[in-house]
């Protein structure tokens, strides 16, 4: 009785997410279509006015400059460093709950406050150039606009630092639903440690690899706070610009246009984030 | 095959041969000891990386003001002070700052828990029609950044009245958290037995009596750990919530607006309280860190 009824009545799943759709089409939904519109619609009509404003000012082909550069070289240092310290927690180390506690602690870390722990370091005065001067060696304007390079792997290092826990921790887990026994054939079959890691422990690990990478470069597209809070406005990236237009200059059309080409990049490589997704979870079942 | 065959023979040899022997070979057992050693000395190199960062902004935010003058400035904690703390505590906006973060965080959890719990648990309990295109969007949406939403969420909140109040960064707060509330909390009612929700319905519960009386208790802790990790994200959200308000700053909107004219007294320790909730998230957590991060929402 109770099941024909169920058959003409809504199904109780669809009522159970029909608030959640409602929400995110009313505060994902629609403020990403006005976002379009905005960078697009002007007062009369459909222009491109301000991409071309957009595209007229120097800051922000720095910006895209600066994104992609701290992009290319951040990711794979940051695979690399979390690669290592994965495989340190394999090896079980003394103390290994320990060290996994203290190495993830950056997860929690906003980017703001990030960028503030590094400014303490790399400021004029700070701890990096007491050790200097300690050491006899002099004092380095590191976040000085006039040392690009300093400027750049003072932001580098601190997103080294706060971003790499998120890595660790997909790889850590990847790790734990890889049966021992690869390794162990591997083992006794001869292979040196080397050959296990680039035989066997990296093939396995691919699909984790995978997600955490492209999960990365959606999130350094947003580079932003980190980056304000070591230089200001010296290093401009992306979403600093948004923020700029928006709040300095007033013109969230511009901003607008900003955002989405933001959006546009991190709309690729979500795209391909999903693929590897189910192709990897295919792979798996 | 040598690797193994060596080691097993220098595990066995000492049973194997009664009669003391001088010439044992101790060369295995030594690379194992150095191995153990630069393992424990390459954990440290890493710790140090990962730890003194924090530690230094923490001695920054309890050093008075003439220490943090000093150049170069000292290593160790020798002029403890809550000076600066309490200096950066009693600016202007801090206060209120701080109570909006905490206001914005706790609304937050409430209406993405709300509007989140119950699609979590049909995502979890239901075969329906678009089962795997709604969790497909829920993962999509995580590509969609935060400052595609604030600019035109500005102008909405603007022209309805919301701009400006801690109610329009937690709506902000609430739609960047719900699709990962919906697949944390799915995850979390899967692990917990069909059978005990049955046996429920079987002794007369309604759908609603199993649920609540059976099922929430059980899913309760995994729904806990949930909701911090919600009261974190709104924590650290800062664009949004700078772009949103103007006076209703929550604190990590208060410390970047005022980045630019503020002492570095202030930017560290400023920088140093924002971080005690991810110390504190991380202690409580670490048990469910790699599910959390590492499976169901990555």
């Amino acid at each position: 009785m109770a099941r024909a009824r169920r058959t003409r009545a809504v199904p109780p799943a669809y009522l159970l997410i029909a608030p959640s759709v409602v929400f995110m089409a009313l505060l994902l939904g629609w403020p990403m279509v006005s976002g379009i519109l905005q960078a697009f619609v002007g007062p009369d009509g459909v222009t491109g006015a301000y991409l071309q404003r957009m595209n007229s000012d120097p800051a922000f082909w720095s910006a895209v400059r600066n994104t992609l550069l701290l992009i290319v070289v951040l990711l794979p240092l940051q695979f690399l460093f979390a690669l290592v310290m994965a495989f340190l927690l394999q090896a079980r180390p003394k103390g290994h709950a320990l060290y996994f506690y203290l190495w993830a602690i950056p997860l929690a870390v906003s980017d703001l406050a990030a960028g503030l722990v590094w400014l303490s370091i790399f400021t004029d005065r700070g701890y990096l150039n007491s050790v200097l001067e300690t050491l006899g060696l002099g004092s380095v304007s590191w976040l000085s606009y006039e040392n690009y390079g300093s400027m750049f792997v003072a932001i580098l290092i601190a997103e080294l630092w706060r971003a790499t826990s998120l890595v660790l921790v997909i790889v850590i887990s990847g790790m734990q639903g890889i049966p021992k026994d690869y390794d162990e054939a591997a083992n006794v079959f001869g292979a040196s440690y080397l050959q296990r890691l680039r035989h066997v422990w990296l093939p396995l690990l691919k699909p984790s690899l995978q997600v955490a990478l492209i999960l990365r470069t959606i999130l350094a597209f947003q580079t932003f706070a980190v980056a304000q809070a070591l230089t200001g406005q010296d290093f401009p990236v992306l979403v600093g610009e948004t923020y700029r237009w928006y709040t300095a200059l007033q013109n969230p059309h511009v901003a607008s246009a900003i955002a989405m080409v933001v959006m546009a990049v991190s709309m690729v490589t979500a795209v391909i984030y999903l693929k590897t997704l189910r192709d990897s979870t295919k792979g798996a079942s | 095959m040598t690797s193994a065959e060596t080691s097993a023979e220098t595990s066995a040899r000492p049973a194997a041969v009664p009669r003391p022997q001088p010439a044992v070979d101790t060369a295995p057992l030594r690379a194992l000891r150095r191995r153990r050693a630069l393992l424990q000395v390459a954990c440290w190199v890493v710790t140090a990386f990962m730890v003194v960062p924090v530690y230094l902004i923490a001695l920054a935010a309890f050093s008075s003001r003439s220490a943090l003058n000093e150049f170069p400035l000292r290593f160790l904690p020798t002029s403890f002070s809550t000076e600066t703390m309490s200096t950066f505590l009693s600016s202007t906006g801090v206060l209120a700052g701080l109570i909006n973060s905490i206001m914005v965080g706790l609304l937050t959890l409430v209406v993405s828990f709300l509007i989140g719990v119950p699609a979590g648990y049909a995502i979890a309990r239901f075969a329906f029609r678009g089962h795997d295109q709604y969790q497909l969007f829920l993962l999509f949406t995580r590509a969609l950044p935060i400052v595609v939403l604030s600019v035109p969420l500005a102008q909405l909140f603007l022209s309805t009245g919301v701009y400006d109040t801690p109610l329009a960064v937690t709506l902000l707060h609430s739609a960047l958290a719900l699709p990962t509330t919906i697949l944390l909390t799915s995850a979390v009612f899967l692990a917990v037995p069909v059978d005990a929700e049955e046996a429920a319905r079987i002794f007369g519960c309604t759908p609603v009596g199993a649920f609540t009386r059976v099922v929430l208790p059980l899913a309760l802790p995994g729904i806990a750990a949930a909701s911090i990790f919600t009261f974190v994200m709104s924590w650290n959200e800062v664009l949004g919530a700078t772009i949103l308000t103007l006076n209703q700053r929550t604190l990590p909107a208060q410390v970047l607006s005022s980045l630019s004219d503020s002492p570095l007294a202030f930017r560290f320790a400023g920088g140093f309280f924002l971080i005690i909730p991810a110390i504190v998230f991380i202690a409580v957590m670490r048990r469910y860190l790699l599910n959390m991060w590492g499976t169901t929402i990555r």
